[in-house]
């Protein structure tokens, strides 16, 4: 479909003439597309930070320790070490020793960590971290974990992995079809106004049908139309996230640093990723309810 | 030039507008179409833009199966085709000028073609002088011969005219009837469904007669033959 750079020119003229025609309906739709997207930022900020938020509690929960029983031999810890080696959605694999893992507890008592001094006899077992590619191996690595013989105990933080991948699930899954009935409204919003435009030029459309043009030739000023308000929405939206959004993070990251030691996903980290999303939502949004209302109009 | 081999079109609703038609209309010939209302007139013409599909038979124009025609190339049918119906359809908003040439830039001819060909077609039906004017300024005929000449600017083969002395007094309807004629001696072939009894009668074309779907009379050179 090579179009000439004349038709291209005529099609842009055409598109924006469109929406001087309706600046009325031009201004309320790409305010109303605007604000779809506003409150789209919004629930796309608030998952963004709650998977980072995940991402980071995950991290941290995200090993098995096994606790080995004190009557093995340094062979017999070995075999051990490399049986589970061999399990799927292992990461890596590290030993602590008895003495290992005291140190380690003094470090942590820090300045009461002379208590441990006077114990006569280690208490502390040899172990193993098993570190998992993903948080969601836990479970199958645990039910193979079980059967290697020698072993005393078995840590892993279920409950609390359990919780948090159905919490970041239902915010997940919440905010996806809050997005997509945001983005059917934005789309419903820009198909009326082209269909206003389009009814106004139904004439016209009808006789280019009759002279001969082809479909895009007919359909193309009123997808630019559409793009242009999508476009135009997109940046509005995002224009007014990205300024609120720096704000909430100059006030409130410190202060949850110290409450979930985790940060807020960075300014520009965010607003590069919903621009890229919005202007691809914003054009995409436009160009469809454009294509949308266009269709009976191009049935002759 | 146009043929229709046992054409059938049944709409959806069960009413059967044409039934078995068979026609060749061959190069340069000028036919009436006449018949009473919903003897299936407008269901020939439409098949013929291929607005609608026939449910049975086939149609050529131009050496081309329209029948088995992909949506796609309708444009390139239609764009052999001139078209002019009994209300005018001109863009109010564009000037004669303008309204002629829309026809040209919808098949993206170039600028330097359209500045030479709109004033030609326009000297050719003598608006000349009223090329910068509005629809709205002018009479019934001369905005029914706008849209004839936006019909044949781009030198179609086939002039479909639906009618277009409809809504003239019958002087200008003449005037429109001659133009038609000087178009056809060009070699355009011209199909013309109409009521006009007078204009039929005295032109002594080729008449076609429907009636319930079904041609009833294809005489060389016929007469209306209706007392409506």
């Amino acid at each position: 479909m090579a179009m000439k750079i004349r038709t291209v020119s005529y099609m842009i003229r055409q598109g924006f003439k469109g929406l001087w025609r309706n600046r009325m309906m031009t201004f309320a739709s790409i305010g109303s597309v605007a604000s779809a997207l506003i409150i789209l930022g919004i629930v796309f900020m608030i998952i963004l930070n709650i998977n980072s938020l995940a991402e980071t509690a995950k991290g941290q929960f995200d090993s098995i320790q096994l606790y080995l029983k004190d009557d093995l031999d340094q062979k017999k810890i070995d075999e051990i070490g490399k049986t589970v080696n061999k399990i799927d959605g292992i990461e890596s694999v590290y030993y602590i020793s008895k003495a290992e893992a005291l140190q380690d507890l003094k470090k942590q008592w820090g300045e009461h960590g002379y208590l441990l001094e006077g114990l006569e006899v280690n208490p502390l077992p040899n172990s193993y971290v098993l570190k998992l590619k993903d948080i969601k191996y836990s479970e199958q690595v645990v039910d193979q974990v079980k059967n290697v013989s020698g072993l005393e105990e078995v840590k892993y933080y279920k409950d609390i992995v359990d919780k948090l991948l159905r919490i970041t699930h239902f915010i997940r899954m919440t905010g996806m079809i809050v997005i997509g009935i945001l983005i059917g409204i934005s789309m419903f919003i820009i198909s009326n106004t082209i269909k206003i435009t389009v009814a106004a030029r139904y004439r016209e459309i009808n006789i280019m049908k009759y002279v001969g043009a082809t479909n895009w030739f007919v359909r193309w000023p009123f997808l630019i139309e559409g793009m242009i308000l999508g476009f135009a929405g997109s940046v509005i939206a995002l224009a007014v996230i990205g300024y609120s959004y720096k704000n909430i993070f100059d006030l409130i990251t410190e202060k949850m640093y110290v409450m979930v030691s985790a940060y807020m996903i960075p300014t520009p980290l965010l607003v590069n990723n919903l621009a890229v999303i919005f202007l691809v939502l914003g054009t995409g949004i436009g160009a469809l309810g454009s294509i949308f209302s266009m269709r009976k109009f191009l049935k002759v | 030039m146009i043929e229709l081999f046992n054409v059938t079109k049944q709409y959806k609703n069960g009413t059967s507008a044409l039934s078995n038609i068979n026609v060749q209309i061959s190069k340069g010939d000028f036919v009436f179409l006449v018949g009473p209302s919903g003897a299936g007139k407008s269901t020939f013409i439409k098949l013929l833009l291929k607005e609608i599909e026939p449910t049975e038979g086939r149609i050529t124009i131009d050496d081309i199966d329209t029948t088995n025609l992909s949506k796609r190339k309708i444009p390139m049918l239609r764009r052999k085709i001139g078209f002019v119906f009994q209300d005018f359809r001109l863009l109010q908003n564009k000037t004669v000028f303008e309204n002629v040439a829309f026809a040209m830039e919808i098949i993206e001819a170039s600028p330097k073609e359209i500045r030479r060909q709109v004033p030609t077609i326009l000297s050719m039906v003598a608006l000349s002088d009223k090329a910068n004017m509005y629809p709205e300024q002018l009479s019934g005929g001369e905005q029914q011969r706008v849209s004839i000449a936006r019909a044949i600017v781009n030198n179609p083969a086939v002039l479909i005219a639906d009618e277009p002395t409809g809504n003239l007094d019958p002087e200008t309807a003449w005037e429109i009837m001659k133009l038609i004629k000087q178009i056809n001696r060009r070699g355009t072939t011209v199909v013309m469904a109409t009521h006009a009894k007078e204009i039929v009668d005295m032109m002594q074309q080729r008449v076609i007669a429907l009636e319930g779907g079904r041609i009833v009379r294809d005489d060389k050179k016929g007469v209306y033959g209706y007392e409506d």
